[in-house]
């Protein structure tokens, strides 16, 4: 009878960690698919509006980005806290725009030329004397084709 | 001495650690995709030769530097903006019979708003000081009411929505038959309400860049 020896109890068995590997190259998978690269790191406020009637801006390699905010906290003893642009990784006036925009658009393939898109990425509590000026630079130098970044949302959140 | 012909296994316990490693480089160094936005033409900077327009075509959107709303001269509610403006692109003021009759429109057909829809054009003013924020709001607005209009016409011709067709356009999946006939049909409604939208430069105030 002591074949059907009593099962020694509280003694859980162990949990299979075999598939784990799986599950993170899984995630890994879908993190590497749906995001993109950080190409420049933000030195402004950004808090983008709120809009509901926006269009998808489908190809990275068609956009060039302007941003303007206050500076953040680390940068406001040196640049203060005056609503800013930022190209690149740089601080810049508003007579930058022009070259910036030349600069960046001789970079890209020259099939490109034409189609694109300049992305202004602002804070909502900038004020719009600044967006008019760099719309004054942009067509200068014959960027029409702009695109107001916004968050998903309701644009009456923009409201305070 | 026996001989071991098994090539000994590879031990893979620290595959996970790679794994983990690899997924909070890729967390660290991405950014989810987030860029939509609000797509605008700008005018080219040249002399542009004046037009001139009747005042009743011209629907007039002012924001002051307390970012408060005048709409046609009266103050208004941003929520109450959408309503407006459809009621101005839609009204069709032209009598019947004349040569261009807004037969789709579906407006009062008031004798002090907009002709027709071609000849609609929305008048944008802001100070320096407006917020960026109620800029983006009131632009919102203003495409929203150009957005509905569209669908009814396009859900009356083509029994699909306006916004639904552009979606499927610029979707990666429609084939190109598809999109050549998605493209004809998207025009057709654009033609039907186009957008027209003037900005006034706000650097030169009282000086708008398109003379009206």
């Amino acid at each position: 009878m002591a074949k059907f020896a009593k099962k020694k109890d509280g003694d859980l068995p162990a949990v299979s960690t075999a598939s784990l590997p799986d599950i993170v190259f899984m995630l890994l998978f879908f993190f590497m698919t749906v995001t993109t690269m950080k190409d420049s790191s933000i030195m402004v406020e950004n808090n983008l509006p709120t809009a509901n009637q926006t269009k998808k801006l489908e190809k990275k390699d068609r956009i060039i980005y302007i941003f303007a905010g206050k500076p953040t906290r680390e940068y406001q003893n040196v640049y203060g806290t005056e609503t800013r642009i930022q190209l690149n990784d740089k601080f810049a006036n508003v007579g930058d725009v022009g070259s910036y925009i030349l600069e960046e658009r001789a970079k890209k393939p020259q099939e490109l030329q034409n189609v694109l898109t300049t992305a202004l990425k602002v804070d909502s509590d900038a004020n719009m004397g600044l967006i008019s000026d760099i719309k004054l630079e942009l067509r200068k130098v014959n960027a029409l084709k702009v695109n107001y970044t916004t968050s998903e949302g309701d644009a009456f959140n923009n409201l305070n | 001495m026996p001989i071991n012909n098994q090539v000994p296994e590879v031990n893979a316990g620290s595959m996970a650690d790679i794994a983990f490693l690899l997924l909070i480089f890729f967390l660290v160094t991405t950014t989810l995709e987030t860029d939509e936005g609000l797509n605008r033409l700008l005018p080219p900077d040249q002399d542009i030769p004046e037009i001139v327009v009747h005042e009743r075509n011209v629907f007039r959107v002012q924001l002051n530097d307390a970012n408060q709303l005048l709409v046609e001269g009266e103050v208004l509610e941003l929520a109450d903006l959408k309503h407006r403006t459809t009621a101005f692109l839609d009204n069709g003021g032209i009598i019947k019979g004349a040569a261009d009759y807004c037969d789709y429109c579906k407006g009062d057909r008031a004798s002090d708003s907009s002709d027709n829809p071609h000849k609609a054009i929305i008048y944008l003013e802001h100070t320096r000081a407006t917020s960026y924020g109620t800029y983006i709001a009131v632009q919102n607005e203003l495409v929203a009411a150009y957005n509905g209009l569209r669908n009814r016409e396009s859900l009356n011709a083509f029994g699909e929505g306006y916004v639904a067709m552009e979606q499927r356009f610029y979707d990666e999946k429609t084939t190109p038959t598809e999109k050549e006939i998605l493209k004809k049909q998207i025009k057709q409604i654009q033609g039907l309400f186009p957008q027209k939208i003037i900005e006034s430069n706000a650097n030169e105030n009282n000086n708008p860049h398109e003379k009206i």
